[in-house]
């Protein structure tokens, strides 16, 4: 099947960089990828969780340290799961607790950080893992596309069947529960997702990172729209055009993909901090 | 607009008898090892406007975080609907506080309603039934030129006016109202409360009011209560503003305000 994928591309886009077969799964990659991440950072931005979805990269490394420990489950698959929980733990906590959510966050994201650095330094065997510090095109394996296929069509079911209530949330917390959200099970959806989405991306982009990956392109849409649709459209649209834009210059460049999409992303969000005043009302 | 309210007010009257109330029984609030409040009792009719007055720190928006069931409580909610049925939880609209939210968030004052009202993805879909419903919800808080403002870009009474409105669709039998006009300037705190007079009588609901505004309370209130931990009075403005007790908590004030309610 991803023969015939292959093929396809090499039709559509009969470019040198097209040639090898790791771009083209860096290509299916980021196709399936940055949109998500433009989808889901809309409500990061606005729900302020930018740090929250930093602590998802931190719980991710505990992820990784505990899969290669574990060492018979697939490390991706290991990984997801640690996520998952990491977020929902967090989410859960937060809600329960009295402490403000940046203690909390600060005190699961350094612990998660720390614990992973513990289990991957025993026995000097640390360099090895480097390559989840900025991220390796390379590591995109075929059957990584397919689990992006179904966290694609998962997250925007997701996001479909959420946003609504995400949105009323993002609003006001009370104001959302008086209208009969359930505030816990929102969240913990969304934090999910999260959790899900850096799990599936951060050995290509990077735990340093691929928080920019959540945060920017929401960033910069904010400054050019008024409303949710063209919010969307923009966040999408910013993600999307620095995945691939960034994808094809680290290629040519030999850089580090995942810092030149965000670096891309950056250079969107300044531009459109700079036409902010003629575009929002 | 007059006549669609005209209309409305001929349904409601027929539906309810006045006969409905909502009856919060021994409510008590407990967080960590502090009392909030305990064993408050109220009975709210509708068509009455109840306001709850007293001093800060009493409870009294803890009170009603607990009708909505965001806080847990002790005690019990019943709902009596005019026809003697629908028992059970009441359908509650809220106007929380001014509302402190980041001003630069590209929502409309269209998407928030379209987020409440549907389950079609406000990101995805757009509905021209939708936006007549919203127009209609807006109009009837004076309000329909807003429907495309940044919720950002409004005033804080202009704010206020789109949460009422939201919180009046699906009309709700109780209307919780904490402290909605509190740094909204005169104009807009007389329309506010000119929206909400007019639904008392139109809409036949039931309304709390939490106000430090006391002449305010005198002059719109069916009834009052003076929440301190506990219900302190509770009867009509004049009864409760010319208390002895009430005069202990608020000093001063309370005399002012008793001239005024005895006015209204």
């Amino acid at each position: 099947m991803m023969e015939s994928v292959y093929t396809v591309l090499s039709i559509l886009l009969p470019f040198e960089w097209m040639d090898h077969v790791f771009m083209k799964n860096a290509f299916l990659a980021v196709l399936l990828v940055t949109p998500l991440f433009g989808l889901l950072s809309t409500m990061v931005v606005s729900n302020r969780m930018a740090f929250f979805s930093d602590s998802l990269g931190h719980g991710a490394f505990t992820g990784i340290a505990i899969g290669v420990l574990l060492g018979s489950v697939s490390p991706l698959l290991s990984l997801v799961i640690f996520s998952v929980l990491f977020s929902l733990v967090i989410t859960y906590i937060k809600s329960k607790s009295s402490a403000s959510t940046d203690t909390i966050i600060g005190v699961f994201s350094s612990t998660a950080i720390a614990v992973g650095l513990m289990i991957m330094s025993y026995g000097g065997g640390f360099n090895k893992f480097a390559a989840y510090m900025i991220g390796d095109l390379l590591s995109i394996t075929p059957e990584d596309i397919i689990a992006l296929c179904g966290v694609f069509i998962g997250v925007l079911v997701l996001w479909a069947v959420i946003f609504n209530r995400l949105l009323v949330l993002s609003i006001n917390a009370s104001f959302a529960r008086s209208r009969g959200i359930p505030v816990l099970w929102i969240e913990s959806c969304f934090a999910a997702a999260l959790a899900v989405i850096v799990a599936v991306s951060i050995q290509w982009v990077g735990l340093l990172i691929i928080n920019s990956l959540l945060v920017l392109p929401a960033a910069a849409a904010r400054n050019i729209t008024n409303d949710v649709k063209h919010y969307h459209l923009a966040s999408v649209c910013t993600a999307m055009f620095s995945g691939f834009i960034g994808l094809i210059l680290s290629y040519y460049f030999n850089m580090a993909a995942g810092a030149t999409i965000v670096v891309l992303s950056a250079v969107i969000f300044f531009m459109t901090l700079l036409v902010k005043s003629y575009c929002v009302r | 607009m007059f006549k669609k309210i005209l209309h409305h007010r001929a349904a409601s009257a027929e539906d309810c008898a006045g006969l409905c109330c909502t009856k919060i029984e021994d409510f008590s609030v407990k967080i960590g090892r502090t009392d909030i409040f305990s064993h408050v009792n109220l009975h709210i009719h509708c068509g009455q406007l109840t306001a709850i007055i007293g001093p800060n720190g009493a409870g009294k928006s803890t009170l009603l975080r607990a009708i909505l069931g965001e806080v847990s409580h002790t005690g019990t909610l019943h709902y009596v609907d005019a026809k003697g049925k629908h028992t059970g939880h009441p359908i509650l609209g809220y106007v929380p506080q001014y509302l402190r939210f980041d001003v630069s968030s590209p929502t409309s004052v269209m998407d928030i309603f379209m987020a409440c009202l549907s389950t079609r993805p406000v990101w995805l879909c757009s509905s021209k039934n939708m936006r007549s419903r919203v127009l209609k919800n807006l109009t009837r808080v004076k309000s329909e030129h807003l429907i495309d403002r940044r919720l950002g870009a409004l005033s804080g009474g202009e704010l206020q006016r789109v949460l009422l409105a939201l919180a009046l669709d699906p009309i709700p039998d109780l209307l919780l109202l904490d402290e909605p006009v509190s740094g909204v300037d005169q104009n807009g705190l007389e329309l506010f409360y000119e929206i909400v007079a007019d639904l008392r009588a139109k809409e036949d609901m039931a309304i709390i009011l939490i106000s430090h505004d006391l002449n305010l309370v005198a002059r719109h209130a069916d009834k009052v209560v003076l929440l301190n931990k506990k219900v302190i009075v509770s009867g009509t403005p004049q009864e409760v503003f010319s208390d002895e007790r009430t005069r202990e908590i608020f000093g001063m004030l309370a005399g002012v305000s008793t001239e005024s309610g005895v006015k209204a």
